[in-house]
């Protein structure tokens, strides 16, 4: 069988033995034990499919999915249907940026280390933060990472959370806090925002982290929070939806230290959650305490202007065991997509974007009221809220499916008693005549 | 593009006005926002992101790429990084709306496409490591490790045995393995390597026992050796309580030569980036699938796919794991085009890239090891070391050797890894290079070993040819700009 990616001729496997001096590929493999040798249990992967067959095979596969620019969807929950501007996919596979690996070499990976350059400066200018690095694994694993980064810096062991804060997120810290022995403890929450006075009676405090808005919909008040968390010592974290900012007040003007997020709603498709993009912003303060790469400004021989990663002594290639995280690859090139969309999108449009967001799911909060529908704990929101359903909200989908509608997210997944209410999202891409079918599907929900 | 000007930012062709993005018609209500939410929750200022048309951003990024190597411009040997062909049609397939708008909280019933992909995915890995079970929720190699540390972790405290505190690393190994093994809350205890380059058994002997978690390992090693005395190395960790670690960073060496299941490894994370063609993207995104044996199981991450009849679903009844790594199910994205590679490849294909990249790695250094030192002269795998001390000897470091291969449009190897390795030069050509490129390569470096003899200052001053000559980092790291500041702001 011939393949496409293998260029080896059988003249060339001969010529390349006989300069090696040796008969054949096994005898280059005589080092390894008989007795750990595979024999042959790769057939059981199964036959090489040809481009054509590939791509039936795999198109199929996808069409058992139901994708979102064919069905609405209402789901939000960290991860949301925005649309990506066509020139970023173009620019995206621009084959030097994505085959290239992590910019080593700055003189031949300027082009990336630019571009990454830009990325951490509109990341600054969207949290209101001092310094930002290259990019993490997701937003959720950043504050995880920021979590560490308290702990370590305050040398103190609870993590503290609020329940406003996405449930995977608690999960996720929950597993990273057993690798250093760190105490998670939340806060719960009262009419829909963090009750930061259950703070007094925690101890040894690392540091509180909250999400803006957080995971069901409401805007919390963040310099509040900020002066509470740091009466206790601890640092102030905020997640922060990074297009909710194009409209609310950065968190690094209310107190932040650290503000981490996910720039997925920046070009970067939903994927089944990932790939994605963490960012991760910090005061000038903990500059050397950042997790992953930096890039920074610099002269070549001649003094011209060029960038390079710097402050590399925090990273793992350096400090092995004493590293400030054990990152290496991260996303690059979906902070190369966010970056091209935030351009894109420009200081207007990134208003904008975001005031069209708040206007239609605010448009659908009007609607469902006016037929007569509860909103939990309602107050000012973004582009998400809690609805209440006579069914149950995984019942309610089930419904939805079958007309057509990719329903929000049933919040039994936070606990049994909240069956009946539903994590809705509404972006811009959502119409009115959508916001309507959907309500009026709601309207119709029957007790299967 | 002229190499004498400067590089623009896209700050710097910003002008008040311009826009690259269209707001869709508006269907509802054109409300103000401060008549939606709260005045004092509204930001003072606007975002001071960039305004450009939409002709100048594609300029602006075009013209970056074009500061930039990548695979698709030219040979790219990193060694350990295996820097492969990125196949254009896994791109294409992970594009296919039914994989890239999919939201991962939609109900399971309309994403079971998706999760087949995810369950024949894991299958299919583990047929290749020899693992009983896979879960492809880590993000990337180090997040595998750490995920797989956390197993083992997991593992030993539930049989209620708290005193392995301690994972063994050789001082080959990259820097992630003793810094997710610190994040995971172990000591890292370092393991010699012998004059073979393969890990000293006695050194081994002498730091296991019974407070030893794990020992990680890559096989081949760093070197491009195959750890030969694996099956002692598996004895002596497992008599002592402890479990082998596989990093798969190198599996491009083993596929149907050597299981690291059959070699005794309890843990294997595979960097689907790698081997596995997901394109390296400027530093990510990557996957990082594990891979366990039956006693580990119980610990990995929730959820995990499985099949029930005709359908797939996601287990989350996992009382033992350790719960999540992730959020969602790891970087699907990356998981299709490893799996596009896989099933266009079979089992087959694999069989023999791992036995073409051994070939081309052995023909480069048999190639190469008159006019540079091989401090290892045996047969390598994927890859293999040089040392430039004899270069040094004259003057000239590995670094300058690097900066001279600019001029001949190659990207360096991997240099100064392993540490173990004098002014080391790791190259791993992978096996979708041919011939005529790794000849022309060692051409060059013949060249270059021949310059430093004679004309020793054409090396010394490399690169020659690039966008910007070598960047003064010392300036970077004592007066670091992170960010751009708009001219008026910059304070000296």
């Amino acid at each position: 069988m011939d393949f496409r990616y293998l260029p080896m001729t059988r003249e060339d496997e001969q010529a390349m033995l006989k300069t090696i001096g040796v008969e054949s590929i096994e005898d280059l493999l005589a080092d390894i034990p008989a007795s750990v040798r595979d024999e042959g249990t790769l057939a059981e992967v199964g036959v090489p499919l040809p481009e054509t067959d590939l791509v039936r095979t795999l198109s199929k596969l996808a069409d058992r999915n139901m994708n979102t620019k064919q069905y609405p969807s209402f789901l939000g929950a960290g991860i949301y249907d925005h649309y990506a501007p066509s020139v970023v996919n173009h620019m995206l596979l621009r084959s030097e940026f994505y085959t290239a690996y992590t910019p080593y070499q700055p003189e031949i990976s300027q082009g990336e280390l630019q571009a990454i350059f830009e990325y951490q400066t509109m990341i600054c200018e969207l949290t209101g933060m001092d310094v930002a690095n290259s990019s993490m694994y997701d937003g959720i694993t950043a504050l995880a990472e920021a979590a560490l980064l308290a702990a370590a810096h305050t040398k103190k062991k609870t993590i503290v959370l609020s329940d406003g804060v996405h449930p995977e997120a608690h999960d996720v810290v929950r597993t990273y806090a057993d690798g250093p022995g760190l105490k998670v403890e939340t806060l719960c929450l009262e009419d829909g925002v963090t009750a930061i006075d259950n703070l007094d009676a925690l101890d040894d405090v690392a540091c509180v982290i909250v999400q803006y808005p957080n995971f069901f919909g409401r805007i919390e008040d963040l310099k509040i929070l900020a002066e509470k968390t740091h009466e206790k010592g601890g640092l102030f974290i905020v997640s922060a939806n990074p297009l909710s900012l194009g409209l609310l007040e950065a968190p690094g003007n209310l107190g932040a230290d650290i503000t981490i997020g996910d720039c997925q709603p920046f070009g970067i498709p939903q994927s089944f959650g990932g790939p994605t993009c963490g960012y991760f912003a910090v005061s000038k303060a903990l500059m050397r305490k950042i997790p992953g790469r930096l890039v920074g400004q610099t002269v070549d021989e001649d003094g011209k202007r060029g960038f390079v990663l710097t402050l590399q002594a925090r990273e793992q290639h350096i400090r092995r065991d004493k590293a400030t995280s054990n990152i290496c690859s991260n996303q690059a090139l979906n902070a190369l997509a966010a970056s091209i969309a935030m351009s894109a999108l420009g200081k207007r449009g990134m208003r904008e974007l975001a005031t069209r967001n708040l206007q239609t799911a605010h448009a659908l909060k009007k609607m469902l009221k006016e037929n007569g529908f509860r909103i939990i704990d309602d107050g000012p929101s973004f582009n998400e809220f809690v609805v209440e359903l006579p069914v149950s909200a995984t019942s309610a989908n089930r419904q939805l499916l079958e007309k057509g509608i990719i329903g929000g997210l049933s919040l039994d997944v936070i606990d049994a008693s909240r069956a009946n209410q539903m994590l809705v999202c509404a972006t811009e891409l959502r119409t009115k005549e959508e916001l309507e079918q959907f309500v009026t599907a709601l309207g119709g929900l029957t007790h299967e | 593009m002229n190499k004498d000007i400067e590089q623009t930012l896209i700050f710097e062709i910003s002008k008040p006005g311009r826009i690259a993005y269209s707001l869709p018609l508006p269907t509802v209500e054109e409300e103000k926002a401060e008549d939606l939410i709260p005045a004092s929750f509204l930001r003072s200022e606007d975002v001071n992101l960039p305004e450009v048309s939409e002709l100048d951003l594609v300029r602006h990024y075009t013209a970056l790429s074009n500061r930039n190597h990548g695979v698709d411009s030219g040979f790219y040997p990193l060694g350990s990084c295996t820097m492969k062909y990125n196949p254009k049609v896994n791109e294409d397939m992970a594009r296919l709306p039914g994989f890239a708008h999919i939201h991962p909280l939609q109900p399971v019933e309309s994403v079971q496409g998706a999760l087949e992909l995810m369950y024949d995915l894991q299958e299919k890995l583990a047929i290749i490591t020899g693992m009983d079970e896979v879960t492809l929720q880590p993000a990337a190699g180090a997040h595998g490790e750490w995920t797989g540390l956390m197993l083992i972790k997991a593992y030993h405290h539930a049989r209620g045995d708290f005193k392995r505190t301690k994972v063994l690393v050789p001082d080959s190994a990259h820097g992630t393995n003793p810094a997710s093994a610190s994040v995971a809350g172990f000591d890292t205890i370092t393991v010699l390597s012998d004059e073979r380059g393969l890990v000293d058994l006695e050194d081994l002997k002498k730091k296991v026992g019974e407070d030893t978690a794990a020992l990680m390992l890559t096989n081949p090693n760093t070197l491009g050796l195959f750890e030969s005395d694996i099956v002692e190395i598996a004895k002596a960790v497992h008599e002592a309580g402890g479990k082998l670690y596989y990093d798969g960073a190198n599996s491009n060496a083993i596929m149907g030569i050597a299981r690291p299941g059959d070699m005794g490894f309890d843990v294997v994370h595979l960097n689907l980036h790698k081997t596995f063609t997901g394109p390296h993207g400027g530093g990510g995104p990557g996957s990082g699938p594990v891979g366990v044996k039956k006693d580990l199981i119980p610990y990995l991450p929730k959820p995990i796919v499985r099949k029930e009849g005709d359908a797939f679903v996601l287990d989350y009844d996992r009382p033992e794991s350790i719960g999540r790594v992730k959020p969602f199910y790891g970087n699907f994205g990356i998981n299709v085009r490893a799996y596009s590679y896989i099933r266009t490849m079979g089992g087959e294909g694999l069989a023999r890239v791992s036995k073409e990249a051994v070939l081309n790695a052995n023909y480069m250094l048999a190639r190469l090891k008159g006019a540079y030192d091989a401090p290892y002269d045996v047969h390598c795998k994927h890859e293999f070391v040089l040392s430039g001390r004899r270069q040094k000897a004259l003057g000239v470091r590995t670094l300058d050797i690097a900066k001279r291969l600019l001029d001949f449009g190659y990207h360096p190897p991997t240099i100064y890894f392993p540490l173990n390795v004098e002014e080391c030069i790791m190259i791993e050509p992978t096996e979708t290079e041919s011939k005529e490129t790794l000849d022309a390569f060692c051409d060059a470096m013949l060249q270059i070993a021949k310059e430093v003899e004679e004309t020793p200052d054409v090396v010394l001053n490399a690169p020659h040819t690039t966008v910007v000559k070598r960047m003064d980092e010392t300036l970077a790291a004592r007066k670091p700009v992170l960010r751009y500041h708009p001219k008026e702001e910059v304070h000296a």
